[in-house]
């Protein structure tokens, strides 16, 4: 049943994506080119989407007695730092790249596999893994 | 260009919440990409199969949505090298800083995270130096 439930939200999140314009990489550039014609939809997407997490995550994490890492350190700025730089050149973060692989374009499959590889390359470079 | 959707991408953005909701209560699970992505080759075996699920559910909606609905323009000339590079960047960043649009993001910003806070600030702010790069000084097609 968990895995099934699982299953269920991985499609909803993922229709998210689609109907939201987020899974069409276009969109998301426009987003980010802040000089050029600026599409402010994801904007929308964000807020929609922390509205609703806002509002119900607090019981829910105490419930499931979920601790996370806190510190602000150069692992985390450099990280996020060089994601950027990635989302900003192929217009794909993970979930949209991921649902967008149903577009069955080269562009989406490489970029998966090559997704895929950078978290192995950061494995083989001794990076430690995802707590959960 | 695309244009302004403001109606379907704030119900997306609530669809999207509602996603994360629904894991978090359910499977005690946080709706963060990125990590359900590389903790299946990092982590244990005994704890890959809701993240296959989570992610089979995630790519079964692409093929279900095109059933009622056509596709994207698809992008003419942006090269299968720079796709690479862009996967390489953000498989390897997320991986260094624990977590993407969606854990950081839609996750870490509703559990009023300041770690996740940063974390967002500076892939959007690096987000725009690579599209203004990209889009205006190396002339991509995208």
């Amino acid at each position: 049943m968990k895995n099934l439930s699982a299953f269920g939200a991985g499609l909803l999140f993922g229709i998210g994506l689609w109907l939201s314009g987020m899974a069409n990489p276009r969109k998301v550039l426009d987003f980010l080119d802040v000089t050029g014609d600026w599409d402010p939809s994801l904007v929308l997407v964000m807020g929609g989407a922390v509205a609703v997490t806002l509002s119900f995550f607090g019981p829910l994490i105490r419930q499931h007695h979920l601790e996370f890492p806190q510190a602000i350190d150069v692992r985390l700025v450099a990280g996020a730092a060089i994601f950027g730089l990635g989302w900003g050149l192929g217009g794909y973060c993970p979930g949209p790249a991921l649902t967008a692989l149903a577009n069955l374009t080269a562009e989406a499959l490489v970029f998966v596999a090559a997704m895929v590889a950078g978290g192995l390359f950061a494995k083989i470079a001794g990076i430690p893994g995802p707590g959960r | 260009m695309t244009h302004f959707t403001p109606v379907a991408s704030l119900a997306g953005g609530v669809l999207i919440g509602a996603a994360a909701v629904w894991l978090l209560a359910v499977n005690g699970r946080i709706a963060g990409v990125s990590t359900i992505l590389h903790g299946l080759v990092v982590l244990p075996k005994n704890d890959r199969t809701w993240r296959v699920a989570f992610l089979a559910g995630l790519i079964a909606a692409g093929f279900l949505w095109q059933v009622f609905t056509p596709p994207f323009p698809a992008r003419e000339g942006f090269g299968l090298g720079w796709a690479a590079a862009a996967g390489l960047l953000v498989g390897y960043g997320t991986r260094l800083g624990n977590g993407c649009t969606s854990g950081h993001g839609v996750c870490g910003l509703g559990r009023r995270s300041l770690r996740s806070l940063v974390a967002v600030c500076v892939f959007m702010a690096t987000g725009m130096i690579s599209v203004y790069i990209a889009r205006h000084l190396l002339h991509l097609p995208s």
